[in-house]
């Protein structure tokens, strides 16, 4: 059991440049959460701080029973596992296999362990018949994939997806749909930075809102997405279809596509 | 007779060392000052055929190209791709490769263009300036690039590119990086840069932004050509269903509402169109 809690997170880069101020969040143990905001707004400084990549400057990051400033980065990504949202900055084999391999067998698992574990990220990643290839021949969102296989192979608790959405197609979108359901089945904590508010209605709950260095918001998404304060404040655009039902007048509360099919017919047969 | 500034005849590609193509028999035309979007699942060769188009397949990745290639009128196989850079200007899908790397701010990175083109020192400012503040980074102007988001990176690389002027800009997904605003602010750039004349060939998969700006749609499947056309039409053609790629939203609200059995006008391919598709009156749409 792994909670992440945040409390009163401040944080700069060296140049002086504000980045976090005053976070307070707390993320329970196989909770699913999305953090949504402009770039700029600071979410990947958030999320570097919780898997100890950044200390804070001010405040505490608990992952679990440990405190990231007494631990150092390697041992705090046992707990929390970070997928870069550049892929480049964390690939350097030359074959995926290996690149997902290095984590698990760095930890030091047993090769039994290894072996599954690689396996089932691999397959979970939908690059299994990739396997031989080399990372950098694969287009820019299956080298994505092989990022994201290398931190699930880890098995660490919690994962954290910076921006797995980025250049995926439909394909590429079902996939990780999937794998976050398969990894909530597995009890795994999962943080995802998106821009993509349809994926976000989709397969998040939890929805935390940033701008400005700041946590704005945190609720489930009718709450998000129907606020126009909220909305104001972080510059977010509602899911194409919270859109599409605002031009109909419909009261608020729809954002998938089958509640606005349903509203229409119903509203047509009157 | 319509000004063609890029032709494709016959293409097939393979890259060194690979038996497969990833380029099939592809051929199509575009039109000077047309908006063309690329579509297609991943792998399916879009950026395959960018690199055709602005000459780097063949001159710079080697391997058999078949077919004829006409950017300009002239075949790129006998163009220098000194030249070609001169009439395209190409943005990379992934910005964080597209940083020089041998600038330290912004403002020199995107003049380090015109630069090699050897463009006066004053001229460089101006058209720097006016750069800066059209793509929205003026404010990051003193920056280092590399200490730059990517959702920032994706902009200068945008603005090192159409301060060169090119005639032709081929764009690979753009806005991958970006939040809503920023992706709307790019699209506004593409448009802005279609009214002063310049020829757009786009890869991108957000297709309600692809229906409200694009002419027209290259749809790739598994390095085919399957489908060109106007925007509307690929996506009212049944067809387009079967290679189980996007559509816009409202189309595939509207393509649900088909099959319950509400009758469609015509199918909608934005979103202030869909209360006119399903003829709900006294439906006022805000948009």
């Amino acid at each position: 059991m792994t909670d992440l809690v945040l409390q009163n997170v401040s944080f700069s880069y060296p140049d002086g440049t504000k980045a976090l101020e005053d976070f307070t969040l707390t993320v329970k143990s196989g909770e699913r959460v999305a953090i949504v905001g402009q770039n700029g707004a600071g979410k990947t400084t958030a999320v570097k701080l919780m898997n100890g990549l950044l200390k804070p400057a001010s405040g505490t990051v608990e992952a679990g029973e440990w405190d990231t400033t007494k631990y150092t980065t390697a041992q705090v990504s046992r707990k929390v596992g970070y997928v870069f949202q550049n892929p480049d900055d964390q690939i350097f084999h030359n074959d995926v296999e290996s690149e997902v391999r290095f984590g698990p067998k760095n930890m030091k698992f047993d090769s039994g362990r290894v072996d599954e574990l690689t396996q089932w990220a691999m397959e979970l990643c939908g690059i299994s018949g990739f396997a031989e290839e080399n990372p950098y021949n694969l287009p820019y969102s299956e080298r994505k994939f092989v990022t994201i296989a290398s931190v699930l192979a880890m098995d660490s608790d919690i994962v954290i997806l910076d921006e797995p959405t980025a250049g995926q197609d439909k394909i590429g979108l079902l996939t990780l749909g999937r794998l976050l359901d398969v990894l909530e089945q597995k009890g795994k904590t999962v943080i995802t930075i998106t821009h993509d508010m349809e994926f976000v209605t989709d397969y998040f709950s939890r929805i935390v809102v940033m701008a400005n260095r700041k946590l704005i918001a945190d609720g489930q998404a009718e709450d998000i997405f129907y606020n126009e304060e909220v909305l104001k404040a972080s510059m977010l655009k509602p899911p194409a279809v919270a859109q599409m039902a605002g031009m109909f007048h419909f009261p608020p509360g729809i954002l998938s596509k089958q509640q606005l099919v349903a509203a229409i017919l119903k509203h047509k047969a009157t | 007779m319509a000004d063609i500034v890029i032709e494709l005849q016959n293409v097939s590609y393979r890259y060194p060392v690979s038996d497969d193509y990833v380029l099939k028999d592809v051929s199509f035309t575009i039109e000077k000052g047309k908006f063309t979007a690329i579509i297609g699942n991943n792998a399916s060769g879009k950026t395959t055929l960018c690199n055709a188009i602005r000459g780097f397949i063949p001159h710079f990745y080697k391997g058999d190209l078949e077919g004829i290639v006409r950017v300009g009128g002239k075949d790129t196989q006998e163009t220098q791709l000194g030249q070609m850079a001169e009439q395209v200007g190409y943005v990379f899908q992934n910005p964080f490769i597209q940083v020089s790397g041998v600038k330290d701010n912004v403002f020199e990175e995107v003049a380090y263009g015109l630069e090699n083109l050897g463009v006066p020192v004053d001229e460089i400012r101006l058209r720097v300036e006016e750069i800066l503040k059209l793509v929205n980074i003026g404010h990051l102007r003193d920056k280092n690039p590399f200490e730059l988001s990517g959702g920032q990176r994706q902009r200068v690389a945008l603005a090192s590119i159409i301060v060169m002027d090119p005639d032709i800009l081929v764009i690979d997904e753009p806005t991958s990086q970006l939040d809503p605003v920023g992706t709307e602010q790019i699209f506004d750039i593409i448009r802005l840069m279609k009214e002063r004349g310049k020829t757009i060939v786009l890869v991108e998969h957000k297709m309600d932004l692809i229906a409200e700006y694009a002419d027209n749609l290259l749809v790739m499947s598994e390095g085919k050509l399957v489908m060109q056309g106007p925007v509307r039409e690929v996506f009212g053609n049944p067809e387009y269903e079967r290679y189980n790629i996007q559509y816009p939203h409202v189309t595939e609200v509207a393509l649900q509402l088909q099959k319950s059995g509400m009758p469609l006008a015509f199918l909608p391919v934005k979103d202030s169109e869909l209360a006119e598709a399903l003829n709900l009156k006294g439906v006022v749409a805000c948009d």
